[in-house]
């Protein structure tokens, strides 16, 4: 019998058949023990097994006892069900119907506790922990133990964030797997031995790992904590929202825990199909920003140039007024941090209320050519069995990464690519100028790339269909990149994905915040397209000319030329910060609508209050296209106002009604329009070549996962855990320019120096620099991707 | 000496300068690699087969079993591994072995890896005892210069590299996949089975692992014949072996005689318990081999007279205890090296030997309380058969033996120090010393 399946899909002829406790159940061949019995409902105590780490069989709690391997023969002492693969006919008595395997396991916690110093009521974990509730559930109610306990000084810094109280330790080895198989950062490691065994780093290389605060999480008693949450809150006093991560486009399932109107804590939910059980550091700990002082709670108005408190009809008359005054000359600044509902609200609020396509989601580098791109191959797709997924990544045969960094910019695509790579064997390709750690973590082929040259060096790599192509964001500043990776998946089948780096981004697309794209993909120009949308919304007429995207709406801006409604913007995440300050200054008039003080506040004219990620509801779209609900982890008697519901009050003031004011309207206006399934926008291949200055060479850079970001502000141990901020170049530049161990890297508006790092192997001619480390942004300089920059040895540049 | 022993292994343990290759040879030695490799390795491996050796390191498994457990399809290369990190209390045959005779095992080392089918092979050896891992370095640099390792040995077109490799001191990596993950760099730390290392041991790739004496043994079956091997000993424990005593006789040291021999025969042998005290107990195989009485000196020493009484055959080492001595004193010693080796993986091992040796420790100033003894059994009853590896089981071996057999010693201990009742001066050797000089020459 020839039975055909699809990957991961179990059929009949892999299940075999076991008992437990008596109890037939059928399971999938390699099915471990202590899994079949959940499957009917036996929890089996455990501390070290993880259903997402490799077995180890090391704390022995979980203790089965096996009449009859299914060969009728016995296995003659208990095992652990953690390591016992079942096989056809096997027995397995659990402590449920086993005195033996019931005894094995009270004694194995009697052995747990007796070096452990059972400080439940001041420990973090007191009330959450895996060992407190398996003492209460399986332990003795009293200790025999009368000996001395081993102790440890406590606790020590395994990293700026994460404590480790060595005494409360099982050592049942789970972080030091995820540090090692999962994360790919080995810097925790188990050492000396018997009592004294303890897990162990190295002071000259703390656990810097991007992925660090999982150990807190699957730490099965209160061993592991962190700076961020220790001695902050009694689990049980914790109220637990499943919400969506509001930093990048990974889409993360988290778990926000709240107590007295605050986030206390988030945690890693459980999406075996997104983030399986992990998340990366900064979406487990950034969530400080705005929490502060500098948090905008009243409505403010611009007074004789002084920006003071103003009421609600008052700051929306001043609003109504500047955009009266501004007429059409008016464009729509957006940013990563909206919800798909929030964007879907600009997006209607420019085209129906402000009569323009002068709207742009993208706060960053961008170029014309990228938003043919975003409109021909990423609007209007659907998750569906075809889409990229993180599934179809774990399946790959081969992932071509192309001015993508994944462990830098979708830290969770990073984990399941490691997860392919260990598992399933898939071949990493990056094109990129050096391979990066997260690239060496991924044993990735380096396809060593001057910026500038990816077109080229993508199209010499083999490809099939089975293989996935990943561009970056930063694709959009090398001028015929998107179209040639748009161009090599048609010509060798292969699959293509574009990976933003926001959260908001992908649903801002589908919302229409582009200058040339109305919801679902519609292309603005398109009569049909436009007639859709009208009949949708009940308007007239549409604007059908193409707008200005966001650089061109800021030179227009410059003069007076153009009004600006601007939300989730800040200038350092452009091309140059300077130019953009300088067109808020200029802009005829500047709304803003947002949570903190920034520096779109410094110089608006009226300021709008937004509510916080926890204050509200809605949905991010991730990179895969799917949907994740943001859901209001903090209820308060009056929320504070969404961007939509500001948008539909301006809209209202303006005497053309949005028709939605809450995020279920606004989705449900958008689902009801549907993707659009007509002509799409052709491609538009940026001609320009990018080649550095003579004497000159190609910058090289992206953004870091923790880096100068706003949105890292108030938690300073996060910060802590940042890399070291340093250049690099090959050993040829370095010899060329005499650089040893540092470089000053610059252009005419200004230099930076930084330690030097020499990488054999990487591009020649180029300099890379962190995009946005703290305090030195490089959009301070305008320098992007690419760019001409000169290189000295510090000291000689005056 | 008598017809008891058999000296094959020993047999040139008191030659001038046995450990150099010349006064080997003059000894016949290496005649039977020359045998071997004139037969086929499938040859070889079978004369070890019909041999009925078995293993010398304790669990007694059939060597040539063991060797055709090694898959012929898998296309990684084949590893022969010794395992010569001989630590256990009172085990003493190997590095005497090593010490007088390394030739003996370089040659089984060579013979044993052409009949596996391998080109690598391994030694790993203790590393406290520097002076033998010394005399191996130097056999295996011997046997190079003379051509029996390295390429073409002998002329034969077979390549085998000998590597000696000291190991940092655990106990632990006595046991074979900790062993093998010490030899690849890592912690020594018993690893999950299966795989087994047949299959996918050192560098995941099969491997044999056997004991120093197992594969000393080879060279001996080659040159005599599998008949002549296994005519000595029983039915089911074929062959010589090495036992060893030590503790309270009067020429303590190695004795190779056939298995099945007793320990009445072998005490006769070193003159017996020191003059004027009499045995009280004796371990059959180490530590880690539960204890035995008086009552079992007639008990054959071979594996399944052992099995029989409750213990195993071990090591052969023959700890003999006389009645000055404090059982509840030589359990606690006992367990306290356990707990220092204890490497520290599994909770049962880790915390319940850490455990023991407090409560032992009461006994032994005889402090411990009604229901210390119960407590005590209870808490090996939670060890042994629950551990990872063997280590624990070993641990409480020689616990519940000792309760089994002295229970009242234990008892004593409620009340009365055990070096009240046991004077430790008593049972100390130091003082007869004098007499003894000589005795080893």
């Amino acid at each position: 019998m020839t039975v055909t399946a699809k990957p991961g899909e179990v059929v009949a002829s892999d299940l075999i058949t076991v008992f437990i406790d008596g109890t037939e159940v059928q399971v999938p061949k390699g099915t471990l023990a202590i899994r079949a019995a959940e499957m009917i409902g036996v929890a089996i105590p455990r501390f070290c097994d993880h259903p997402l780490l490799d077995p180890v069989g090391a704390c022995r709690q979980c203790l089965v006892e096996v009449p009859d391997m299914g060969n009728g023969r016995g296995m003659p002492k208990p095992q652990a069900s953690c390591t016992l693969e079942c096989a056809p006919g096997m027995k397995i008595l659990t402590q449920e119907t086993s005195a033996t395997a019931a005894k094995a396991q009270k004694g194995m916690i009697e052995f747990l506790l007796i070096n452990h110093p059972l400080d439940c009521p001041i420990c973090d974990k007191g009330g959450e922990c895996p060992l407190q509730n398996q003492a209460m559930s399986t332990g003795a109610g009293e200790s025999r133990y009368e000996g001395v306990k081993r102790t440890f000084p406590k606790p020590i810094n395994i990293s700026a964030q994460i404590l480790l109280d060595r005494e409360r330790c099982v050592l049942c080895a789970r972080c030091t797997r995820f540090s090692e198989q999962i994360s790919g950062d080995p810097f925790i490691t188990l050492v000396e031995r018997g009592a004294l065994q303890q897990v162990g780093y190295y002071e000259d290389h703390p656990y810097n790992s991007y992925f660090s605060g999982n150990v807190i999480q699957i730490c099965p008693v209160g061993a592991l904590t962190s700076v961020s949450y220790r001695f902050q809150s009694r689990p049980f006093d914790l109220v637990s929202t499943p919400t969506t991560c509001e930093h990048c486009a990974g889409g993360c399932q988290l778990r926000t825990d709240h107590r007295h109107f605050q986030v206390k804590r988030r945690l890693a939910g459980d999406a075996p199909e997104v983030n399986e059980e992990w998340n990366c550091d900064r979406g487990r700990f950034a969530f400080k920003s705005a929490r502060g002082e500098d948090r905008l709670t009243r409505p403010l108005v611009r007074d004789n140039g002084v920006l003071r408190v103003a009421s609600w009809p008052e700051a929306i008359d001043a609003a109504v007024a500047g955009l009266r005054a501004a007429g059409s000359k008016v464009g729509v600044l957006t940013g990563g941090r909206l919800t798909i509902e929030d964007a879907y609200g600009y997006s209607k609020f420019a085209r129906h209320v402000l009569g323009t396509n002068n709207i742009d989601f993208r706060a960053r580098p961008h170029s014309d050519e990228e938003a043919a791109f975003l409109a021909n191959r990423v609007a209007g797709t659907v998750l569906d069995s075809d889409t990229l997924s993180y599934t179809a990544l774990q399946g790959a045969k081969q992932v071509v990464l192309v001015a993508f960094e994944p462990e830098e910019e979708a830290a969770m695509v990073f984990l399941r690519l490691r997860k392919a790579v260990l598992r399933n064997g898939t071949k990493v390709v990056t094109v990129a100028p050096y391979a990066s750690n997260g690239s060496v973590k991924l044993k990735a082929e380096l396809v060593a790339t001057v910026p500038g040259a990816e077109a080229e060096a993508l199209a010499g790599i083999e490809a099939d269909a089975d293989t996935i192509v990943l561009v970056g964001e930063r694709a959009a500043v090398i001028p015929g990149l998107l179209t040639a990776a748009a161009e090599f998946a048609d010509r060798t089948g292969a699959r293509l994905g574009w990976i933003p780096r926001r959260a908001g981004d992908r649903g801002a697309i589908e919302a229409g915040c582009l200058p040339n794209l109305l919801p679902g993909g519609r292309p603005a120009g398109e009569v049909l397209a436009r007639v859709d949308v009208q009949a949708a919304w009940g308007v007239e007429s549409l604007p059908g000319t193409t707008g200005l995207d966001a650089d061109a709406q800021l030179a227009a801006a410059r003069g007076g030329g153009l009004a600006l409604v601007v939300g989730g913007v800040e200038p350092a995440d452009f091309t140059s910060a300077d130019d953009v300050r300088e067109s808020l200054d200029e802009a005829s008039f500047v709304i803003s609508l947002e949570q903190r003080q920034s520096e779109v506040t410094e110089r608006a004219d009226v300021v709008f209050p937004i509510a916080l990620i926890e204050e509200r509801p809605g949905h991010f779209l991730n990179w895969e296209h799917r949907r994740g609900r943001v859901n209001t982890v903090i209820k308060q008697p009056n929320q504070p106002m969404t961007d939509l519901r500001v948008l539909a009050a301006l809209a209202d003031a303006m005497g053309r009604p949005l028709g939605v004011r809450t995020a279920r309207q606004a989705l449900a206006e958008l689902d009801e329009l549907g993707a659009w399934e007509g002509v799409k926008v052709p491609l538009n291949r940026g001609r320009a070549v990018l080649e550095p200055a003579e004497g000159e060479l190609a910058l090289a850079t992206w953004r870091e996962l923790i880096d100068g970001s706003r949105s890292n502000d108030g938690e300073p141990a996060l910060q802590a855990t940042a890399k070291p901020v340093l250049a690099r170049t090959s050993p040829e530049v370095a010899e060329l320019y005499g650089l040893t161990d540092a470089v000053t890297v610059g252009n005419a508006e200004g230099w930076l120096t930084l330690p030097l790092e020499i990488v054999p192997a990487m591009a020649p001619d180029t300099v890379w620099v962190p995009a946005h480390a703290p305090g030195t942004a490089l959009s301070e300089l305008g320098l992007v991707h690419g760019a001409s920059v000169s290189v000295s040895v510090p000291g000689g540049e005056a | 000496m008598t017809d008891v022993l058999t000296p094959v292994l020993s047999a040139n343990w008191a030659d001038e300068r046995a450990w150099k290759l010349t006064n080997y040879e003059r000894r016949g030695g290496y005649r039977a690699l020359r045998t071997a490799l004139g037969q086929s390795p499938a040859e070889v491996m079978e004369t070890v087969k019909e041999s009925g050796l078995r293993g010398r390191g304790g669990a007694g498994f059939p060597t040539g079993m063991k060797w055709s457990f090694v898959p012929k399809d898998n296309p990684n290369p084949k590893y022969l591994v010794v395992n010569a990190d001989e630590s256990e209390p009172g085990t003493c045959k190997d590095m005497p072995l090593m010490l007088a005779s390394p030739h003996t095992l370089v040659e089984g080392v060579i013979i044993s890896a052409y009949a596996i089918g391998c080109s690598y092979a391994f030694i790993y050896c203790r590393g406290e005892v520097l002076h033998v891992v010394r005399r191996l370095q130097q056999a295996v640099r011997e046997a190079y210069s003379a051509g029996y390792a390295g390429k073409n040995i002998l002329g034969s077109g077979y390549d085998l590299e000998v590597v000696v490799h000291a190991g940092a001191g655990a106990y632990i990596c006595g046991e074979e996949t900790a062993l093998l993950d010490s030899l690849e760099g890592r912690r020594g730390q018993p690893r999950l089975r299966p795989p087994f290392p047949a299959v996918a041991g050192l560098y995941a790739s099969p491997t044999v692992v056997n004991n120093v004496e197992s594969i000393a043994s080879v060279p001996s079956i080659i040159d005599h014949g599998a008949s002549w091997f296994s005519s000595m000993g029983t039915e089911k424990s074929k062959g010589m072996t090495i036992y060893s005593l030590s503790g309270h006789v009067k020429r303590p040291g190695q004795f190779e005689a056939p298995l099945g021999v007793t320990l009445r025969q072998l005490l006769e042998l070193s003159g017996g318990i020191r003059e004027g005290h009499e045995l009280k107990f004796w371990t059959p195989g180490g530590s880690s081999t539960p204890i035995l009485t008086p009552e079992h000196l007639d008990l054959p020493l071979d594996y399944e007279s052992m099995a029989g009484a409750g213990t195993m055959l071990g090591t052969k080492a023959l700890q003999c205890f006389d009645e000055t001595t404090s059982v509840v004193r030589t359990t606690l010693r006992w367990i306290e090296f356990y707990k220092h080796e204890s490497c520290g993986k599994c909770t049962p091992c880790r915390e319940g030997n850490w455990w023991l040796v407090q409560i032992l420790k009461k006994f032994e100033a005889g402090r411990a309380e009604s229901g210390d003894i119960e407590k005590l059994l209870d808490i090996a009853d939670d060890i042994g058969g629950r551990s990872f590896c063997a280590l624990a089981d070993g641990a409480v071996a020689c616990l519940t033996s000792a309760i089994k057999y002295f229970r009242d010693e234990f008892e004593a201990g409620m009340h009365t120090p055990a070096w009240e009742l046991f004077p430790y001066g008593r049972s100390a050797l130091f003082e007869v010393a004098d007499e003894r000089e000589g005795a080893h020459a």
